[in-house]
């Protein structure tokens, strides 16, 4: 199928604009730093140990070198892309001098983890209950289930996250408000550690869901209650085609594909949201990582968070634009 | 213009309390303008006391009277989002009005722009910017920055339509009455556009405060400016919930749900008041 390698390719093409783009912006923000990774390496040293002026001058010279901060700019900028292919961002300056990339792929999974689901969730119970809300438009509940989602829909993630903090940590605490996993659980393939991996995910998934759900549920009420008052649904209820049917593949099906669409182009926003969630159950990853690079003055590590978060979420749309031509046959064919 | 505001209110109940909200929470942060105590001093009154018919809003561990230091929170809060509304619009209109109207390369590569910064995650980027500018990150420098991430959702909505006005009749008239391209787009294609710039500015202070709230909250902007974010954050750093002043966190968070609730019937009740066919179904015509 030409048209869909033709999709693809276009697609790919925009994947990599935005890479490019996001990480030089990162980069060029990085660089205008008065921070100094090498000026935080020798505060870090001489913290311990009197050391006479020359040898500063010449740890300072090392390190400049090591970091192949004594070339020009552009050089440097050209490194910089040469050593992305590779993954390599330099030591982090908190824990040097393990380097960067490693702290972030231990805290990488935990965010796409937490995202994959919160996303995956979202979507699907969002999109199902306001087509049902558009399909049923005098059932009660529905109606009632749309004054709850305007009601949260435009509250920050952080303000609902902290809310929930409050009732699950202070006023009801039933659930952990904090962490990955308990303390007394040894990592592993245990049914005892994805157990306790799920129950500390409880509360930062459900936040991220009840912030998300009201766009795709308006979204999807809007969406439907146009359609059915199309021709073809009007013949498929007098051909007496169950109504399960028509809801299903004449109505939500028709709708699926915009909302698709949205997905892709909300997927940036949810992903900050997912890294300021993190940050309030001090769940560990990404975002917890980037706060704590920020604390810590580390700028390579905050450059190579950035980095890594501009290309996920690229891809993460990536991917959901080559899902497209699933759901829309008009992609398909061409 | 009024008469379209009264038609809102009688027949559209979201306008109403959307309206209303914004209404009381624009007359609180004026009453900053009355304030007895300069917004920055600290050991004022009593620290710690609940809210009592002295201090309305209790007074927090720093010694402030929690009414009027948040008169002022909310003051610069809604300033800093108004800020970002009206710039990020000028970017979004000039982006979108150009782009429907004159097509072609101009409309692809403006586009191709757009859906970079779409997909850029704009948190880690704003983080970034704090990172590098330190104390530097002030309303303004902040205000700007979100101005230049948050301009192109809404000028992709605002092409659509000019793309439509495009093909228009009057359009044509224009052209050949020998109107130049920028006066077509700003004088005859802008008014069409408005309604939808005035929805889309609401949604996007709901936007600029989320972030600015959150940034405030993390320690990450000028701490002794009060605002919303600066005001959770030290409420958090005298652990105001594990002592027991449950009124710094909970009266500034009940407040700005009120804010954005506001702000979001306003934008969902003008949203709906563009289209024509919802709108007539309000009002019981169809």
């Amino acid at each position: 199928m030409p048209s869909f390698i033709l999709f693809a390719f276009k697609r790919f093409l925009q994947l990599a604009a935005v890479i490019f783009a996001g990480t030089s912006l990162a980069f060029v923000v990085a660089k205008l730093s008065p921070i100094s990774p090498v000026e935080t390496i020798i505060g870090r040293v001489t913290n311990r140990a009197s050391m006479s002026p020359t040898a500063i001058q010449s740890l300072r010279e090392t390190y400049t070198e090591l970091f192949g901060l004594d070339i020009p700019l552009w050089q440097q900028y050209l490194n910089f892309w040469g050593r992305l292919f590779t993954g390599d961002f330099g030591p982090s300056l908190v824990a040097y001098p393990t380097p960067a990339i490693d702290l972030i792929l231990l805290a990488l999974p935990w965010t796409v983890g937490l995202l994959t689901v919160a996303v995956i969730l979202t979507w699907i119970i969002g999109n199902l209950l306001g087509g049902l809300a558009g399909y049923y438009q005098n059932s009660r509940l529905l109606k009632a289930v749309g004054v709850v989602a305007i009601g949260i829909q435009p509250i920050p993630y952080y303000i609902v996250a902290f809310l929930m903090v409050i009732i699950f940590g202070y006023l009801w605490p039933v659930l952990p408000i904090s962490g990955g996993f308990a303390m007394n659980v040894r990592p592993g393939f245990t049914p005892q550690f994805v157990l306790s991996i799920l129950h500390h995910a409880i509360l930062p998934a459900s936040s991220l869901v009840l912030v998300g759900m009201g766009t795709w549920f308006f979204g999807m009420r809007a969406l439907v209650s146009n359609i059915v008052t199309e021709d073809y649904v009007t013949y498929a209820e007098l051909a007496g085609v169950e109504q399960r049917k028509i809801v299903s593949s004449y109505v939500m099906r028709n709708a699926i594909v915009p909302q698709l669409t949205a997905l892709a182009m909300a997927l940036g926003g949810i992903f900050s949201g997912t890294i300021i969630t993190e940050q309030v159950f001090a769940y560990p990853g990404l975002g917890t990582l980037l706060i704590r690079a920020v604390n810590g003055g580390d700028t390579t590590l905050v450059l190579a968070v950035s980095c890594i978060s501009v290309i996920a979420v690229a891809t993460a749309i990536f991917i959901v634009d080559l899902l497209h031509p699933f759901l829309d046959p008009r992609v398909r064919v061409g | 213009m009024w008469t379209i505001i009264r038609d809102l209110i009688r027949y559209n109940i979201e306008f109403a309390i959307g309206a209303m909200l914004v209404g009381i929470i624009v007359i609180f942060s004026l009453l900053s303008f009355f304030s007895p105590y300069a917004p920055n001093d600290i050991y004022v009154v009593f620290p710690d006391q609940p809210p009592s018919a002295a201090f309305w809003f209790g007074t927090n561990s720093r010694g402030q009277d929690m009414f009027w230091n948040l008169t002022f929170a909310f003051r610069n809060t809604l300033f800093f989002g108004i800020m970002v509304a009206v710039l990020s619009r000028i970017i979004s209109i000039t982006v979108g009005l150009l782009a429907g109207y004159l097509g072609g390369w101009v409309d692809r590569s403006m586009m191709f722009v757009n859906d970079i910064f779409v997909a850029l995650p704009i948190f880690p980027i704003l983080i970034l910017f704090y990172f590098v500018l330190r104390s530097d990150l002030n309303m303004f420098t902040l205000a700007l920055i979100m101005a230049g991430l948050g301009w192109p959702f809404d000028a992709r909505l605002i092409r659509s339509v000019a793309i439509g006005l495009r093909h228009r009749e009057f359009t044509r008239h224009a052209v050949f009455a020998g109107m130049s391209p920028a006066k077509i787009m700003f004088e005859e294609h802008l008014p069409y556009v408005m309604p939808i710039v005035f929805s889309t500015a609401m949604a996007n202070m709901i936007w600029s405060i989320g972030f600015e709230v959150t940034l405030g909250v993390l320690g990450f902007t000028n701490l002794n400016v009060p605002t919303i974010g600066t005001t959770l954050y030290w409420a958090n750093n005298h652990s105001a919930m594990v002592v027991g002043t449950w009124w710094w966190i909970i009266i500034p968070v009940a407040l700005i749900i009120a804010t954005f609730l506001g702000l979001f019937l306003l934008a969902v009740s003008m949203n709906e008041y563009i289209d024509p066919r919802s709108r007539l179904r309000r009002m019981g015509g169809e």
